[in-house]
């Protein structure tokens, strides 16, 4: 055996350790900080499913629609007078209002990017039958398209950080400090998954949606306006991408940054497979389950694994069911 | 549309350079004032000189961009004072933006060897694009003067053509074990390191000179922004003192997250986190923020302060008053009559003598034996001197 491979097998101490008393002791601080990272990925990855179930398409560039969402939210905090540096006395009625302005504003430029990619990126292909590889590349590259032209707009660096919400301890579970940040990101995410499910299983917008997943020449011939569920499924998918930016730049008032978004996007990405991709339950379900692994992997083996656990959780999971946790797609959920 | 988007960026921008600067109007702890005989890039006035430039390679508007643009504007002031004073030499200073990354570096690098009149580089800034690109200088046999990359093994690759203007991790590492258990009676010290070659490099120094006192370890990666799990780590060890081996940008958040917590640990980052823009990240996490640093305070260098504000428009940063020394080495170089990139080497090999900020001799290596290391805190949203720590 190579002598560097044996040198590393003998230190094993050195390259991996198993903290198990810091796991235990991190526990519900790691799990309350887990579910509210969770809770966005859980967003972003609707908008992947949305995409997948209805078209079969991975829309690679979702975390580019999740980023454009992140500078709007800043621009609009930048735009309302506020500068980069300490935090800004606020009275509660202020940040409600300002953080919903900001949230429009990031649901509205990344909604209308998720449309206007779907117009200029993928129908063409669609209106020529393109082979699903075309679709893929496209969006590959759409994905670079967008981040370079951030790149070139805002910079290379982060936009400094303007933050209005500050954490404020509320109560304690098992000694783990949960603030009003870690309630409003856990309840929002689920209560706007709840609204996405509503929409898809409950309305006729989202029967079309449903239709067009399952079948789209069948539900053509029955009357759907497929082209016009393309644009909706792109649109709510946006619509959740710009909230969850709004959520991430309240947790990470840093995260503007022109590539913030791809790592992001493969994690939600990940978190959508690991839930079973099409699947709007599989979406929440994946993001606070990979929310928490990631917290408590960090714990077990060290911060510098945090990526690693993630992606082995996911190919082991895959192992045992190819089709994720919940494994249903869009399609045959609730027919 | 477009025109708003554009002015608000415009206005981003110009909010940035305003809170960019870093002036000591407070500073207690006294700093060192400029020698008498310190090298002046003005000289005699009476170089000649023609089509001889200078190039300085580096992060421009890459990763950890602020800590790049001092050491460039302290460059560009010894050029443009050397220029000004003589009329019969008048040298270009290059500008090469590698974004800090060791994978951009040496393509950049290539290029700055394949312009033959580029006979000297300022440069590079960060250790990890060093250690990508040393060699390639090596081989051109052209000279590089580091004005901040401190990464210990740098100077260990043989290369002749590596000079480094101030102090190695070697020294800043111990003096930062000293500066956090003596000034700071830190008797319990998490140290988390980057997964840069300067952070590992310097992480390993700390480590090793606090001994027992280095109670925990954890390591972040560069780019990340969510640093929980590290928060909780260090929030369950309750530590005295926080050492960020690292850059800013990353620095920023982390502290900023402690802070949230309720870690009331002293924070301590060094050179490369060192920058108002951490102070700006880390929001109200910077208050107990403390930095050790290779680099000397420019508060009593008034001729030098006032010069910098007059002809770069703003504050002298981290590193300014170093690359300004290294770059004024380069240009007496030129005014000796020096043409060649082999005889700028050999003048800057047997170099001998003051500089603004220490004195610059340097050994076989290319390391100086004068290398000062400063400690500073964070004092009503500035960096301000906290005095000599070795």
């Amino acid at each position: 055996m190579h002598p560097a491979i044996t040198a590393a097998l003998t230190q094993t101490d050195s390259w991996i350790q198993f903290d198990v008393h810091g796991l235990a002791s991190q526990f519900w601080n790691n799990t309350v900080d887990g579910l509210a990272q969770g809770g966005i990925y859980a967003l972003i990855a609707l908008g992947y499913t949305l995409v997948y179930g209805v078209l079969k398409l991975i829309n690679f560039a979702h975390s580019e629609v999740f980023i454009v969402g992140t500078f709007a939210t800043w621009l609009t905090f930048y735009a309302l007078g506020f500068r980069p540096g300490a935090d800004p006395h606020l009275s509660t009625i202020e940040v409600i209002g300002f953080l919903l302005l900001a949230g429009i504003a990031a649901m509205a430029a990344s909604g209308l990017v998720a449309v206007g990619l779907e117009r200029v990126a993928y129908r063409p292909l669609r209106n020529r039958n393109a082979p699903r590889l075309v679709f893929l590349i496209t969006a590959i590259g759409a994905s670079f398209a967008i981040q370079q032209a951030l790149k070139l707009i805002f910079g290379l660096n982060q936009q400094p950080q303007i933050r209005l919400l500050q954490p404020q301890p509320l109560f304690r579970i098992f000694g783990a400090v949960v603030t009003n940040r870690d309630i409003i990101l856990f309840v929002a995410a689920v209560l706007l998954w709840f609204l996405a499910d509503y929409f898809v299983n409950k309305t006729r917008l989202g029967r079309g949606i449903r239709a067009v997943a399952q079948d789209p020449d069948t539900a053509t011939l029955m009357g759907v306006n497929k082209e016009r569920v393309i644009v909706v499924t792109f649109l709510v998918g946006g619509l959740l991408a710009g909230a969850a930016a709004l959520f991430y730049m309240m947790k990470i008032p840093q995260g503007a940054i022109y590539n913030g978004g791809f790592l992001l996007g493969i994690k939600a990405f990940t978190a959508a497979v690991l839930g079973g991709i099409g699947n709007l339950r599989g979406a929440l379900l994946g993001g606070f389950v990979l929310g928490l692994v990631e917290n408590y992997g960090q714990s077990l083996f060290g911060g510098e694994w945090k990526d690693i656990v993630a992606f082995v959780v996911l190919i082991i999971v895959l192992m045992f069911r190819p089709t994720g946790i919940l494994g249903e797609s869009l399609g045959k959920a609730r027919v | 549309m477009l025109a708003a988007v554009a002015s608000l960026v415009l206005g981003a921008c110009a909010a940035r350079d305003e809170g960019s600067s870093s002036g000591n109007t407070n500073s207690s702890a006294a700093a060192p004032s400029q020698a008498a005989n310190a090298a002046n890039p003005a000289g005699d006035g009476k170089a000649v000189c023609s089509g001889v430039s200078l190039a300085y390679a580096g992060t421009i508007n890459g990763s950890s961009a602020a800590l790049g643009q001092n050491i460039l504007r302290g460059a560009d002031l010894a050029v443009k004072q050397h220029n000004q004073a003589n009329p019969g030499c008048q040298v270009t200073l290059k500008q090469f933006d590698t974004e800090g990354k060791p994978d951009k570096a040496p393509g950049i690098v290539t290029q700055v060897i394949s312009e033959a009149d580029i006979i000297g580089v300022v440069g590079l800034p960060f250790s990890g694009e060093s250690k990508a690109a040393g060699n390639l200088f090596n081989q051109a046999g052209l000279v590089t003067v580091t004005p901040s990359a401190t990464n210990p093994a740098l100077a260990d690759n043989g290369w002749k053509t590596f000079f480094r203007g101030m102090g190695n991790d070697a020294v800043q590492g111990p003096a930062a074990a000293k500066f956090l258990t003596d000034t700071l009676k830190a008797n319990k010290v998490c140290v988390i390191e980057d997964d840069s070659e300067y952070g590992t490099g310097l992480a390993a120094q700390v480590t090793q000179a606090l001994g027992s006192k280095a109670s925990c370890t954890d390591k972040v990666k560069t780019g990340q922004t969510d640093f929980s799990a590290v928060v909780n780590k260090i929030s369950t060890e309750s530590p005295d003192a926080v050492f960020y081996s690292g850059y800013y940008p990353e620095a920023g958040p982390f502290a900023q997250q402690l802070n949230d917590k309720g870690v009331t640990a002293k924070f301590v980052g060094p050179d490369g986190v060192k920058d108002p823009e951490f102070v700006k990240g880390a929001g109200a996490g910077a208050n107990n923020a403390f930095f050790t640093c290779p680099c000397v305070p420019e508060d009593n260098f008034k001729d030098f302060t006032a010069a910098f504000k007059a002809t770069e428009g703003a504050d002298p940063g981290t590193y300014s008053p170093e690359g300004y020394d290294v770059t004024t080495i380069l240009l007496k170089g030129i005014d000796s009559g020096i043409k060649d990139r082999a005889g700028l080497l050999n003048f800057v090999k047997n170099y001998d003598g003051q500089g603004l900020t220490k004195h610059f001799k340097w050994d076989a290596k290319g390391e100086l034996s004068d290398t000062p290391v400063w400690s500073y805190r964070v004092e009503n949203g500035k960096i301000v001197n906290n005095g000599q720590i070795s």
